[in-house]
């Protein structure tokens, strides 16, 4: 009886903090949204923001977001999944294999803060890049290679032994095995680890206030040109990003409609992760099952 | 009978642990030759040194020499992935890739250069028909290959196998996770592809080596105790050691 009834008053509590956490999540992008959304228009969208006027715009900030995103990934991805390759399946367990783990677990837990000085002093002023995309993409890259590095290492351990071994057995080499047997196994939970680190990328401030800068040039959206100075695409102009963004008018905006600004911005930000995740979790489901033939 | 297997003097160490002990011993082509003996005893560890699986196991040293068909494949210009070609291995749990039927068995035949359909077409039947698991299957190659039975699995794991035109085929408790119906068929299978492969297998069910091989080894220690004709073997062992095990005193 007694056993019973501890049995119950332990799901209770495990039941009651699993709700606590949910209430939060729910409470909070609930009250983003109902704070937000109202101003959210296809105008505060596209339009540039004013600085002292209301009827200011993210259209740029938001450009940048996803620009630098993109720009980031494009980095972070192929050395991520190609050092986290190595530390699962080629690294021999010695002691520089267990040292490369210990740096990639110290760097992973570095402030974001920190990553951003070391940004400015390394990419903006060693290697004279101004504040700039390109510096706020090494910067963040910085910021995100430890996970993917150790995401990619964990789904390939995951991947269970048995299925290497057949792949060997078959008479594969060692890379063929991996990259057509393993991998495909691992996607799932590389893609994930790869969502997550988006997610960072996405919503970081900190790491790009010194780095990718907080002021955009004003941009032609009709000049596609990558080297022209006004052209969004161009990597070596400084970009104020959404986050940045919604610090920067909360702390400094004098626009009379700031505050609203501030909470549009901050429903677009939080729309745009949850879109992130839930569409890439279901192409993630798709290319698994289209892979792994199953239904 | 043709040896195509011959080992001689073989020591095997993980590590410091000293799990083969000069181990020589012939293997006839065409045949099955079963390895028994307690669990730990070296008979996985010899069998999967036939095809150099435990290259993946750190801190694994090989001396002595392992020759098939002639060559030595600890030797220095031995390539690996045509020996494992050439020895193919069925695993103990089924372990057919998250793919479809079709794709399993065409998997190494695809990764080995085969791309003309037709030809991949041929060789996934002939190798399921080779595997006893055609008739059962054919009206869903497509279908994924983790919704088959774990008997079927492994048939198909056969099949994976074969369409790699093994000469040899390895065979590491196969049945053991299997239930008994399914295991006869396995059994029945190997009994029809000696003819055309030469057949190593472990197994823990002393029945088993006792029903369907040609010759037994009974290991101890990371030593061989006897070598000898299946039906010899059990009927009249040389060696003490071999009457306490196949009479269930030990292991």
């Amino acid at each position: 009886m007694k056993a019973r009834a501890a049995d119950r008053v332990a799901t209770g509590v495990i039941i009651g903090m699993a709700s606590l956490i949910m209430l939060v999540l729910v409470g909070l992008i609930a009250y983003l949204l109902f704070r937000g959304l109202s101003h959210i228009s296809w105008h505060f969208l596209t339009s540039p923001p004013q600085s002292i006027k209301a009827g200011g715009g993210i259209g740029p900030q938001l450009f940048n977001s996803l620009y630098l995103l993109i720009l980031t990934m494009l980095i972070t991805i192929p050395l991520g999944i190609g050092a986290g390759i190595y530390m699962s399946q080629y690294a021999k367990a010695n002691q520089l294999t267990a040292f490369i783990r210990l740096v990639v677990e110290v760097l992973s837990s570095f402030p974001s803060i920190v990553i951003g000085l070391f940004g400015l002093l390394v990419f903006v002023n060693l290697f004279h890049m101004k504040y700039s995309l390109a510096a706020g993409a090494l910067a963040l890259t910085v910021f995100n290679l430890p996970l993917m590095v150790r995401v990619t290492e964990q789904a390939l351990n995951g991947v269970p032994r048995e299925q290497k071994e057949a792949g060997l057995a078959l008479g594969l080499s060692r890379w063929k095995t991996i990259s057509s047997i393993m991998l495909p196994m691992a996607f799932p939970a590389i893609l994930t680890g790869t969502i997550l680190a988006a997610g960072r990328v996405f919503g970081e401030a900190a790491a790009l206030l010194f780095t990718a800068g907080m002021t955009t040039p004003r941009l032609d959206f009709g000049n596609w040109n990558p080297l022209d100075s006004h052209s969004p695409l161009n990597p070596f102009r400084p970009a104020e990003t959404l986050a940045v963004h919604i610090w920067k008018i909360n702390s400094e905006g004098r626009a009379p409609d700031a505050p609203e600004i501030a909470a549009g911005a901050s429903a677009v930000l939080i729309i745009v992760v949850l879109l992130f995740n839930f569409g890439a979790r279901w192409l993630g489901r798709a290319i698994y099952r289209k892979f792994t033939a199953t239904k | 009978m043709q040896a195509l297997i011959e080992i001689e003097r073989l020591n095997l160490f993980y590590g410091s642990f000293h799990a083969l002990k000069n181990i020589s011993m012939d293997i006839p082509e065409k045949a099955i030759t079963a390895f028994i003996g307690p669990s730990g005893c070296g008979k996985s560890t010899l069998l999967r040194s036939l095809n150099r699986m435990n290259d993946m196991i750190p801190g694994t040293s090989t001396h002595g020499s392992i020759k098939i068909a002639g060559a030595d494949i600890y030797g220095k210009d031995i390539d690996v992935e045509a020996l494992r070609k050439n020895v193919g291995m069925v695993f103990q749990q089924p372990n057919p890739f998250p793919k479809s039927i079709y794709d399993n068995v065409a998997y190494g035949p695809r990764l080995h250069g085969i791309t003309s359909r037709h030809k991949l077409d041929e060789i996934v039947e002939s190798s399921l028909r080779g595997a006893a698991l055609w008739n059962e299957v054919k009206d869903h190659l497509k279908r994924s290959a983790l919704s088959l039975s774990g008997g079927q699995q492994q048939r198909l794991c056969i099949a994976r196998a074969l369409a790699v035109e093994p000469d040899v085929l390895l065979m590491d408790e196969a049945t053991s996770a299997l239930d008994p119906i399914s295991t006869l068929k396995i059994e029945e299978l190997a009994q029809e592809l000696k003819a055309k492969y030469t057949i190593v297998m472990v197994t823990h069910n002393m029945h088993q080596a006792a029903r369907v091989s040609n010759q037994t080894v009974f290991f101890l220690n990371g030593e061989v105790v006897e070598y000898a004709e299946t039906e010899k073997l059990f009927s009249n062992p040389q060696d003490q050691r071999t009457e306490d095990y196949i009479s269930g005193r030990f292991g």
